[in-house]
């Protein structure tokens, strides 16, 4: 494998896992919520494309919809769902402690994976999502999917996208003030509901990405598809020191980097424990910086 | 003329009175001290005329209504806005967008709230900060956004809550200048909680003295600089905290 090639599998998955700790870290900026049903979002959204079957064979639904609209339908499925995860769940934990929030959070998860699982059962299936994708394409002399090349690019389409939205906009203004002092931007009549809403709108919506890009990578829907994103994102979120968004970018970035790196360095014998080497660092950077590499600034300092 | 007064206002906390039965008027154009050691109950004075404490009896009235039930916000709404002990800015955006967050929070539309907040700085004569990132500013320019914040939207009541802390006797005096050109110019009525017994002083037109939660003397500064009561209250904690109180009130 050509340096060139590590170098794009590492943005690759390092794309993914930023765009998981960004949908984390943007509820976590407002409500001090780590959502762990983010990972289920992930996995309803592919599952919207098909019909209700317990069936091996997948009954495509949605699926089979020309690439600009099959997109926006799966980014307003997860935005969708994740506004009623808000409205009809978390809305009343607001003023709870972060524990009880997060296992709020943990239930809401299952209720959503028992939900796929009543309805499609367990059984990964397998669907062609956008199956044009996985033809490859040569970059710079590096073979590679043209999905890898495309999800880089979206990756880095969604942050131009977020940093403009967040510095040169309304909502944006007002979402950087409830992140860093959610108490006193209320106080500044800045309107919690609809800021929270919004934060759960675009998580949902970068859910619904991540859900595109497994679905055509992996070409199966399976009701745990979303877990491992999850788990790495969250991991990038806390690296990245909670609430700040650069930084969970940056940590999901070093994360698929790591992860990649390890996998091609690796003497083949000992990368059946990958992921133990990655966590190993993990814990390694926790001691050393607690408050995580790009801390965020409102953290300490609360009305 | 508005009037923001707090009646019979009592705070108890599981059982612990930290304020019993206080009453005090504030006007548009005046400048009222709140003194007393501390632990004697002004922050949380401050907290209930602000809406962010719900008094265990008594009201906050503004004009003679009600504001009991209201919102923090709410009131802010109203005109009655505050400051915070060390500032309290969104430490992580520059001071331009502190101001303006507030203006749209306010209800202004995005142009009226940047226009709004550059007049704001200018105002205040710091419009050379207006891109900093807040949270690398030095104290004392923190304190004077903190105060331009408050007076977006033209507020009828600013309470500043120890604005002076840490500040050189110079910065104090630079601040007392600024107090007093938010009465006299933008005809606000400004509640000021200081420890510099001297800066209060110098710069109010009535001071309320609190001691234990109570009322213990109230009236203009040279009446407030010969009470006995008040220098009495003030006897055991001076020395502890090492503040120019006793200075102050010779």
């Amino acid at each position: 494998m050509s340096a060139l090639q590590i170098i794009f599998d590492a943005l690759s998955l390092g794309s993914l896992y930023a765009l998981g700790a960004l949908g984390i870290a943007l509820i976590f900026g407002v409500m001090r919520l780590v959502n762990f049903a983010h990972g289920d979002v992930i996995a309803f959204c592919v599952f919207a494309l098909l019909w209700p079957s317990v069936d091996a064979i997948a009954i495509v639904f949605a699926g089979n919809l020309p690439w600009f609209l099959l997109i926006p339908f799966v980014l307003a499925m997860g935005a969708g769902l994740s506004v009623l995860c808000e409205l009809v769940v978390f809305r009343r934990f607001r003023n709870t402690n972060p524990a009880t929030m997060m296992i709020a959070s943990f239930a809401l998860g299952f209720v959503i994976r028992y939900f796929l699982l009543m309805l499609f059962s367990s059984r990964p299936k397998s669907i062609a999502l956008l199956p044009e994708l996985s033809q490859p394409v040569t970059v710079l002399g590096a073979r590679m999917p043209l999905l890898q090349l495309i999800t880089i690019l979206v990756t880095v389409g969604v942050l131009l996208g977020l940093t403009i939205f967040l510095r040169r906009t309304r909502f944006g203004l007002e979402m950087r003030a409830a992140a860093e002092n959610f108490t006193m931007a209320r106080m500044l009549g800045v309107r919690a509901n609809r800021v929270i809403m919004v934060a759960f709108a675009l998580s949902g919506a970068l859910a619904g990405a991540i859900a595109l890009i497994l679905g055509s990578q992996t070409g199966t829907a399976n009701i745990v598809m979303g877990a491992n994103v999850m788990l790495m994102a969250f991991i990038a979120t806390v690296i990245g020191g909670m609430g700040s968004l650069a930084g969970a970018v940056l940590a999901g970035f070093l994360l698929g980097a790591t992860a990649t790196l390890l996998q091609a360095l690796l003497p083949p014998e000992a990368r059946a424990f990958r992921d133990a080497f990655v966590y190993g660092a993990v814990i390694l950077v926790l001691i050393f910086r607690p408050q995580g590499i790009l801390s965020a600034g409102g953290m300490k300092e609360r009305v | 003329m508005s009037e923001l007064s707090a009646d019979g206002v009592s705070v108890a906390f599981a059982g612990l009175k930290a304020l019993s039965e206080v009453s005090l008027q504030l006007r548009s154009g005046q400048i009222l001290g709140l003194i007393g050691p501390n632990g004697a109950g002004k922050t949380t004075l401050v907290n209930v005329l602000t809406g962010f404490q719900a008094p265990t009896s008594g009201a906050v009235l503004l004009d003679g209504a009600s504001l009991s039930g209201l919102e923090a916000h709410e009131l802010r709404r109203r005109g009655v806005a505050r400051t915070f002990q060390g500032g309290r800015l969104f430490r992580d955006l520059p001071v331009i967008d502190n101001l303006e967050v507030t203006g749209l929070g306010l209800g202004l539309s995005r142009a009226a709230a940047i226009r709004e907040a550059g007049e704001m700085l200018d105002w205040i004569g710091i419009s050379a900060l207006a891109d900093r990132i807040a949270g690398t500013l030095p104290y004392t320019d923190e304190r004077r956004v903190a105060i331009g914040r408050a007076l977006m939207r033209a507020p009828d009541f600013l309470l500043l809550d120890e604005p002076a802390a840490g500040m050189s006797a110079e910065e104090a005096r630079d601040l007392s200048d600024l107090i007093r050109r938010i009465a006299r110019e933008r005809g606000c009525g400004v509640l000021l909680i200081e420890h510099n017994v001297g800066l209060v002083l110098g710069v109010c037109d009535h001071i309320v003295v609190l001691d234990s939660g109570a009322v213990i003397e109230t009236g203009p500064p040279a009446a407030i600089r010969a009470s006995e009561r008040v220098r009495h209250a003030y006897m055991g904690t001076a020395a502890d905290t090492g503040l120019p109180v006793q200075e102050a009130l010779v």
